[in-house]
């Protein structure tokens, strides 16, 4: 897709959906800071990981770089991790076990 | 034809994307925002890389697009089931209109007693 002023139907459609993916990010971090308890945070960040691998997907399609996904996919493998780290975290807080 | 298919396609990924951070934002305890944020927003990204997929029509791109798909399909689930473990661990309350709590004494006593021995002691 060529991103060089013409309007194609491609183009609008990547316009509507970054846009709806942008106010998502945002949404996400209003529920990061709002909280209330540390499962809402992190399950937020789960939900922004998501919304970035759409955004980096939608960005190598108006900007025709096939290579950012890649980055998609590093992304989504992190994301997980992380997710996943923090959910041992808070069970093992809770249960009271050190490591 | 494949353009008509990858725009409604991605409109449509971005479209539940946005709805996985309405529920988000505006469910009222966490089990149902992770409800609504892993399976909602595993179907906008999977949307969103169908159009990718579609758009560069390549083998390389689609090898990834399907990669990433499937990756999501295989993670999203695992962290939410991890996360809402380790929620109704630490004792998030739930929504207080909740009518069953069919886990309610089902986990192991020794350990929430533990818990809260520990959380006494600190």
């Amino acid at each position: 897709m060529i991103w060089a002023g013409e309007t194609t139907l491609l183009t609008v459609a990547a316009g509507v959906s970054l846009t709806l993916v942008a106010i998502s990010l945002l949404l996400g971090f209003v529920r990061v800071l709002r909280g209330p308890s540390l499962p809402d945070r992190v399950m937020a960040l789960d939900m922004i990981g998501l919304a970035s691998v759409s955004v980096i997907v939608l960005i190598a399609l108006i900007s025709d770089q096939p290579i950012l996904m890649d980055a998609a996919i590093a992304l989504a493998l992190v994301s997980f991790l992380g997710t996943l780290a923090f959910a041992r975290f808070i069970e093992r807080r809770e249960r009271g076990i050190d490591d | 034809m494949i353009e008509v298919l990858a725009a409604v396609s991605m409109v449509l990924g971005g479209f539940f994307v946005f709805v996985a951070a309405l529920g988000a934002v505006r469910l009222p305890d966490v089990f149902m925002r992770m409800h609504a944020a892993t399976k909602a927003g595993t179907l906008g990204a999977g949307l969103v890389l169908l159009a990718a997929l579609l758009v560069f029509a390549t083998t390389a791109v689609t090898t990834k697009a399907l990669l990433v798909f499937l990756f999501l399909l295989l993670t999203t689930p695992v962290a939410a089931h991890v996360l809402g473990r380790a929620a109704y661990y630490d004792g998030v309350a739930l929504w207080d209109r909740t009518e069953s709590d069919a886990l309610k004494g089902k986990y192991d006593d020794s350990l929430v007693d533990a818990s809260e021995d520990d959380e006494h002691a600190s």
